[in-house]
């Protein structure tokens, strides 16, 4: 089991699957119509690392989480 | 790295920094102070911060101003920001002044685009998220 949380605006409370890429978490958020208008826009973070390859591999206990478009300062 | 809820205190962070190094021979001392504008009614700014992952992206920064003979300098603020006051400041030290304005503006628009905060305008009490404002950061789109 892995671990989806959704940071700063999107709000949406953290989520549950079996995963064992990114790719499959990919395939299980598009389902939900909720994150149709953040997918395209959003970076991701394994285990707080920022990540660029939907191969990376998953495994039990692991973390991805969704990073909407920011503005510090 | 330093967060702080609500407005930053300007002054005594730049002169906390200036003193910490100032026996360390460094020849330029650039400070950036980000301040709210009032602007479309707005009452503050509001800002949600992933830590971990700015930790992480403020290091590599150090190490990359190290490389340089430079130290770069940031603090933030968490939460609500009032107009006219400040919500970051970031300064680099180096050398000679050439490595620093240089850095100061690579760091600046580095943060703008890839440090993970979010940004909320604030009218009549309502955090609204910032959107016609924010970067995708790097590699966005992933998941898509």
């Amino acid at each position: 089991m892995i671990k989806v949380e959704f940071l700063g605006p999107i709000g949406k409370t953290p989520l549950e699957m079996e995963a064992s890429t990114l790719a499959e978490v990919s395939a299980k958020l598009k389902e939900d119509s909720t994150l149709t208008q953040w997918l395209d826009k959003c970076a991701v973070a394994l285990n707080d690392t920022m990540v660029n390859d939907l191969t990376t591999a998953l495994k039990d206990g692991d973390r991805v989480s969704i990073l909407p478009p920011v503005c510090g300062g | 790295m330093e967060l702080y809820n609500g407005p930053l205190d300007t002054k005594e962070i730049f002169g906390r920094w200036l003193d910490e190094q100032a026996e360390s021979n460094y020849g330029a001392y650039i400070p950036f102070v980000g301040t709210i504008r009032a602007e479309d009614d707005i009452e503050a700014l509001s800002f949600d911060i992933y830590e971990p992952v700015l930790q992480k992206w403020f290091d590599e920064w150090q190490e990359k101003a190290k490389a340089l003979g430079a130290v770069v300098k940031m603090a933030h603020a968490i939460g609500d920001v009032p107009v006219h006051t400040s919500s970051y400041v970031s300064a680099v030290f180096s050398p000679k002044r050439r490595v620093a304005l240089e850095l100061i503006d690579e760091f600046v628009e580095d943060f703008k685009a890839n440090a993970p905060i979010w940004k909320y305008d604030v009218k009549n009490g309502e955090r609204i998220y910032a959107a016609d404002r924010s970067t995708p950061m790097d590699g966005a789109g992933l998941l898509k």
